[in-house]
């Protein structure tokens, strides 16, 4: 069709070779455009675009400025008036354009040989560029500065119809013709030309090659495959090209401090690796605060990955637990509910227990909650400090009752038991009985237990203090049994 | 990194009378290089903003309105740090900062309270350990006190006046203990508070009485960032979240009913009738059948993409900053 390729190849070099705006602005907005010294170089230029109504526009004023000329201006004029290009739309046919074409270039060359613009060089040299002169175009070189440019004014004034598929041609003599052999092509230049070509894999591969980052290659592929002119044969590791860019371009995002954001979408993009990408990206993402910690998580959690969660709650965990913060660190566990790590920090709190002989974050122990039944050791420190409440407030029945579940029920660790039994003495020495005759029985079997257990642990409990502590404890135990007796035994009143 | 505090002016709001319509686009002033992420900031006074840093400093900024520049005033540079020296630089987050001219709250990652004075060089107070987590945010229920909020789930009570290491109070959500992100505080009844928590969930709790929130209110899909009453129309609370939706909550009575005091920079004083003022004392965050009372509910943002980090509100004006490395200025917010 007589379609508009041409049309559109004029606005992309109108919209690209921008060197010349400035000089366009100074030309159009000094007093008198006619008297610049740039005049006829904004002229050429519009002609070069085939910008003709602004050129017409510029040459009125010289015309007016210079009424010797006005035969030859309003020649000129005439000429670029007439010219034929493809419309937009398609009210002539190919045939119909072409035929018009030859007319008009005839006349052009007459006007030409007559001499008609032979007093003003300017409108001469501007005539042949009508007639698609090579050398008159290339001599306007500075004003097009690119070869491209001169690719798509050579078009225009020779051959207008032209076809895509016919670009390839016009496209290498054109670059050899604007080089010259002053220079050789530069990358973008073989980008350009293999895009004339319509060779979208060379394209994608020399922008590959030659640009800083993977933006524009992953974009552009990803566009040429939604538009499914990317036949995109798989390549021999499994993913196919679109995937594989974009998943080079998310990768790169991933090393910066916050567009790793991005790179999460564009992986949720890739069907085949996205995922797997993102579970690698995303554990090595720097922690630096807790908030970022908090984003990777919402979006590990958002796509169920689980181990990922872990993984993060687990260095949280770890760091907290290393500066001492035990509240992070528990708070941490509950969110991945890793009930081994719950475990940890208890036993953490109990060691500093044992160590200091008070508890230290109170307010996080107390204030438990139903996180308490994470993990049995979680459990057994609340408990365990609800004990120490009970006792400090002298509700020792209810105190001693709790104490002997904790060993009964096995929530208390065994090596947690000796103290348990220890915290039982002062309750034993009481003046008042507090232990029942069975309490004291389950008592008594706990220690033993505990005495009786381990052949090796008693080698260890030749210790002084051990075997005086475990001594203790049978005494007041025998005590405690002794007197419960006689109270249980005794008739109350009378 | 390059991290930076920011002055933008939004704009002459002189222009905004004519047709309400959005008159050009906010600009910068100046800005100043910051080290470490900011996590929170405050105006101290007309003049300086202080700012929490995420490598534990706290600086006073001053900006300098005759040539447009910003200075650093004073900086206390170890405000928050772990005792053992973990982290690369030794601090630890600075979490939360608000100011009551001249006195200056900060808490941190370290479950650390400072109170600063902005002409001394030293910290006024500080408590070691208030707290096992990481307290998150802070703010004035009066001028002696401050509420913080936890990653426990915990909302305290902290009484400056009083030597003791301990909060005066704590509250805490029952069920799991979903830690708190943010809390604010009704502008005119104080015992009036607002909490955000990691579920996204808007707890409103009167602290004369129980230690349970008043109501639990499902409200965003990820973690809620910050919360807002309206400094001068409390009826009305915003949220913002890490799901992208910024929330606006209106407690006021239909329209008609509303006394119009809503002009700009109006303050909230007008009441209809004596039984009105009754009705309005009691305010409509408080009561026990939030379904029965008419709340609206609007997501101000239409497209959303990213987390929206933090928000603030004056008059008409509300200001939100996103992920997507966006600023948002609405002006008209009640139009």
């Amino acid at each position: 069709t007589a379609g508009p390729l041409l049309l559109r190849l004029l606005d992309w070099v109108r919209l690209h070779v921008c060197d010349v705006d400035s000089m366009v602005r100074e030309v159009l907005s000094s007093e008198t455009p006619s008297k610049h010294k740039l005049f006829w170089n904004v002229v050429d230029v519009f002609v070069l675009q085939g910008r003709m109504d602004e050129a017409r526009h510029l040459l009125s004023k010289e015309a007016s400025a210079n009424p010797t000329s006005m035969n030859m201006y309003k020649i000129l004029d005439d000429l670029m008036k007439k010219m034929p290009v493809p419309s937009l739309g398609n009210t002539q046919t190919l045939t119909e354009l072409e035929l018009k074409w030859q007319h008009w270039h005839e006349e052009c060359q007459r006007y030409l040989q007559d001499g008609t613009f032979a007093s003003n060089p300017h409108m001469e040299s501007i005539c042949k560029i009508l007639l698609g002169d090579e050398d008159a175009i290339l001599e306007k070189k500075e004003l097009m500065t690119t070869w491209y440019h001169f690719l798509v004014t050579r078009l225009l004034y020779s051959h207008p119809t032209v076809k895509p598929m016919e670009l390839q041609f016009y496209a290498q003599s054109s670059m050899d013709l604007f080089l010259g052999g002053e220079s050789s092509p530069e990358p973008l230049d073989m980008i350009l030309m293999a895009a004339f070509e319509f060779e979208m894999h060379q394209v994608i591969k020399e922008c590959s090659i030659v640009l800083s980052n993977w933006w524009f290659v992953a974009h552009l592929t990803d566009l040429l495959d939604h538009c499914k002119l990317l036949q995109s044969h798989n390549l021999y590791f499994g993913s196919n090209m679109r995937e594989f860019l974009l998943l080079e371009y998310a990768s790169g995002l991933f090393s910066h401090h916050s567009l790793w954001q991005l790179g999460v979408d564009y992986f949720d993009h890739c069907p085949e690796y996205g995922r797997v990408y993102l579970e690698l990206h995303i554990e090595r993402i720097p922690l630096s605060t807790e908030q970022k910690a908090l984003k990777v998580l919402r979006i590990c959690e958002q796509r169920q990955m689980h181990e990922q969660v872990r993984s993060v709650c687990k260095i949280m965990a770890m760091k907290a637990l290393r500066n001492n913060r035990l509240g992070s660190a528990l708070s941490w566990s509950i969110r991945a509910k890793d009930a081994a790590f719950a475990t940890l920090i208890s036993d953490r709190f109990l060691k500093d227990y044992c160590e200091r002989g008070c508890f230290s974050d109170l307010d996080l122990i107390d204030n438990l909650g139903p996180s308490m039944l994470l993990s049995d050791r979680l459990t057994f420190l609340g408990k365990y400090r609800e004990f120490h409440r009970l006792y400090g407030e002298k509700r020792f029945p209810e105190a001693a009752r709790l104490l002997l579940t904790l060993m009964t029920a096995h929530i208390a660790p065994c090596s947690f038991w000796m103290t348990l039994l220890t915290d039982a003495l002062p309750l034993l020495e009481q003046k008042e009985v507090i232990f029942s005759a069975e309490q004291t029985y389950e008592l008594m079997r706990c220690l033993e237990d505990l005495t009786a257990g381990n052949p090796e642990k008693q080698k260890f409990q030749d210790d002084d203090v051990e075997t005086t502590k475990v001594e203790m404890l049978r005494l007041a135990l025998a005590r405690n049994l002794a007197r419960v007796i006689i109270k249980e035994g005794t008739v109350e009143g009378s | 990194q390059d991290n930076r505090v920011s002055i933008w002016s939004a704009g002459d709001l002189g222009n905004a009378a004519l047709n309400g319509e959005y008159h050009g686009e906010p600009h910068l002033l100046c800005d100043i290089e910051h080290n470490g992420d900011v996590m929170d900031m405050q105006f101290l006074d007309q003049e300086r903003i202080v700012v929490a840093s995420s490598t534990g400093a706290v600086t006073i900024f001053r900006h300098h309105q005759n040539n447009q520049t910003l200075s650093a005033n004073h900086q206390w540079e170890k405000a928050h740090y772990h005792v053992d020296q973990d982290t690369s630089c030794g601090g630890a987050a600075c979490t939360g900062v608000v100011c009551n001219n001249p006195e200056i709250v900060t808490v941190g990652e370290d479950g650390r309270i400072n109170l600063f004075r902005a002409d001394q060089k030293d910290a006024v107070r500080t408590i070691d350990n208030a707290d096992s987590s990481t307290l998150h945010a802070v703010t004035f229920l009066r001028t002696t006190e401050i509420l913080t909020v936890n990653s426990i789930g915990q909302l305290k009570i902290w009484d400056l006046r009083q030597q003791r290491n301990e909060p005066s109070q704590i509250f805490s959500l029952a069920g799991d203990r979903v830690p708190l992100h943010c809390v604010d505080r009704h502008p005119n009844q104080q015992h009036i508070v607002a909490t955000g928590g990691q579920d996204g969930m808007l707890s409103i709790w009167d602290i004369r009485q129980g230690a349970m929130p008043v109501s639990l209110l499902n409200a965003h899909e990820a973690e809620m960032w910050e919360v807002h009453f309206h400094p001068s129309d409390p009826d009305h609370l915003f949220t913002c979240s890490e799901d992208g939706s910024l929330w606006h909550w209106d407690t006021s009575t239909n329209v008609s009913e509303k006394p119009s005091f809503f002009h700009q920079g109006g303050r909230s004083t007008a009441y209809l009738s004596h039984s009105t003022i009754n009705q309005s004392v009691v305010s409509a965050w408080l009561s026990n059948d939030p379904t029965k009372d008419r709340m609206e509910i609007t997501n101000l943002i239409p497209n959303q993409t990213l987390s929206v980090n933090s928000l603030d509100v004056l008059g008409p004006c509300l200001v939100y900053g996103t992920d997507a490395e966006a600023i948002y200025v609405n002006r008209q917010l009640f139009a």
